[in-house]
């Protein structure tokens, strides 16, 4: 009975800290940007929850439970830093401002996407924001987050806490930008959201699930988007591609584990409900009139979508869709893209000649997807010698071995 | 909050300028210091001599070593600095991007600790 009761009272802790932690958070550090003393009183009040909820039962109100506690520990912690009279006009001010939220969980003010916002500051460095997102708004740990972007425990918990420390000292502000910067600022925080989806994404035998669980959780921040921001049509766009990915999971592997590409996945292996859903965020977008970058990668991957009705890829339409993105971006990575459409729209001498230069963007020799490109045109167009020495380089730059393997086969059905 | 502007650039282009041009030159400091003023946000902001009067002091057990020079050498230099008063860093990223040093050169914004008066002036808030 005591058994079944403490497994219900972390359910219901688990199930309020998905749904309260970054909103908590957000609104405990909102008036001062002190994250991580928000973050310590939260872990602090889910502790407590633990070890009460199961002996009193759940309350009715999870969230203003938690908040009740958090706000004491918060108060406890400022009391003890700030010890003396001086202390005490601040103290009582915060009190009354908890207080009055407290009064009614309902009305706790959803600041978390102010809080995104200042996670994807530009001030803050481009690699700690999706991390960053992660830790305040899903209250993963250093740890997890780590293990997910392959970097120390340490490492990842000191450039975490050197994070929270430039918003709280050098005033970055918990604010939604105005409007006529929203499209600038929006940005950075859907890159952050799209950074961690693609860790995720990355860990294709699905072996590490950690790695795993950052496409769910990467997913859920942009439904959480879309919740917050309806009108946005690049948020719908992120959450549109991200659902299109997650669809085809069960199909880039066969029953011997082996990598499937795109074009040669059963398209009845894909699951149907989230491309659904992927394709009416997509139609919504579109109705708002204002391109952008996620938009139209959502739009390629509807594309290939549309193979599991119309039997074939409509590689004339990606070919012109990856051309506006390479307007949009002018990014290689987007080129090689494009120089394979253009290798099925135009022959593969005209995809070679698209392909980007490495003589122009170096890193473009150490990206496994250039060599991997730039072969599949040689071997199309009939030059086996050198497609085998770029699959050797492919192969020598891919760490995922069910890719690995696949390319090896392509390499050595060139020698017959 | 109050944040400095610190206003980096290579002397060696203004050095270059022709009179006129160092004229518009200043011309643009003059109004953004009007602008700062008009808005209510101008704490303090003086143009410094070049690093060629500059000396750099250190004392070691009680031994103090003046060395000539500025602390770094670099090509682009300390060349003056505002300090503002704003709700949050991008208010103070806002001023810095009118500032015509980001133009001629670079400007590093700095959070400023506050002193104990402001501090108190703060809760009140």
């Amino acid at each position: 009975m005591a058994k079944t009761s403490n497994t219900e009272a972390h359910r219901a802790a688990e199930n309020a800290a998905r749904q309260s932690y970054g909103k908590l958070v957000a609104f405990l550090a909102a008036r001062n940007r002190d994250v991580a003393s928000a973050e310590d009183a939260l872990a602090e009040a889910f502790a407590a929850a633990l070890a009460q909820w199961p002996v009193t039962g759940t309350p009715n109100n999870p969230e203003a439970w938690l908040l009740t506690a958090a706000r004491r520990k918060l108060i406890d912690a400022a009391r003890r830093r700030k010890a003396g009279a001086a202390a005490e006009p601040h103290l009582s001010l915060l009190t009354d401002e908890l207080a009055a939220a407290a009064e009614d969980a309902m009305s706790i003010p959803d600041r978390r996407l102010a809080l995104m916002f200042a996670c994807a500051h530009p001030a803050i460095d481009e690699a700690i924001r999706a991390p960053l997102i992660l830790q305040t708004i899903l209250g993963l740990d250093a740890a997890a987050i780590g293990s997910a972007f392959l970097v120390s425990p340490a490492s990842m918990g000191q450039r975490l806490v050197r994070a929270k420390t430039k918003i709280k000292q050098a005033g970055i502000a918990f604010k939604i930008p105005e409007a006529e910067e929203l499209a600038d600022r929006l940005e950075p925080v859907l890159d952050a959201v799209y950074a961690a989806f693609s860790e995720g994404w990355t860990d294709a035998d699905g072996t590490e699930s950690k790695r795993r669980n950052l496409a769910e959780e990467a997913i859920w921040l942009g439904q959480l988007l879309v919740t917050l921001l309806p009108d946005e049509p690049e948020v719908l766009g992120l959450l549109s591609l991200m659902l299109h990915a997650e669809a085809r999971r069960p199909a880039r592997r066969d029953v011997h584990g082996d990598y499937v590409p795109l074009s040669e996945q059963d398209p009845a292996a894909w699951t149907l409900p989230l491309v659904q859903q992927a394709e009416a965020l997509l139609h919504g977008a579109s109705t708002k009139r204002r391109l952008g970058r996620y938009q139209l990668q959502a739009a390629v991957q509807s594309v290939h979508a549309a193979r599991r009705i119309t039997g074939k890829i409509d590689w004339v339409a990606i070919d012109g869709l990856y051309e506006a993105l390479h307007l949009l971006t002018g990014s290689p990575v987007v080129a090689i893209n494009r120089a394979v459409a253009i290798g099925e729209v135009h022959g593969s001498e005209a995809g070679l000649s698209a392909l980007p230069s490495p003589e122009t963007a170096t890193l473009l020799l150490q990206y496994q997807p250039y060599w991997a490109a730039r072969a599949r045109l040689l071997s199309a167009a009939g030059q086996p010698h050198e497609a085998i020495e770029a699959y050797d380089i492919a192969i020598g730059l891919e760490p995922d071995p069910a890719v690995r393997r696949f390319l090896q086969r392509k390499r050595q059905a060139l020698r017959h | 909050m109050q944040y400095m502007l610190m206003i980096y650039a290579d002397p060696a282009g203004f050095a270059r300028l022709k009179p006129e041009e160092v004229e518009r030159a200043m011309g643009g400091y003059f109004a953004y210091n009007d602008a700062l003023k008009a808005a209510k946000v101008y704490v303090a902001g003086e143009r410094l001599k070049s690093t060629s009067t500059a000396s750099t002091v250190k004392v070691t057990e009680g031994k103090t070593k003046v060395q000539d020079g500025p602390f770094a050498e670099s090509k682009e230099e300390l060349g003056g600095y505002y300090i503002i008063d704003v709700p949050d860093l991008d208010a103070a990223l806002k001023w810095a991007a009118k500032c015509p040093g980001a133009h001629h050169g670079s400007v590093e914004v700095r959070a400023i600790w506050p002193s104990e008066s402001t501090a108190k002036l703060d809760y009140r808030k």
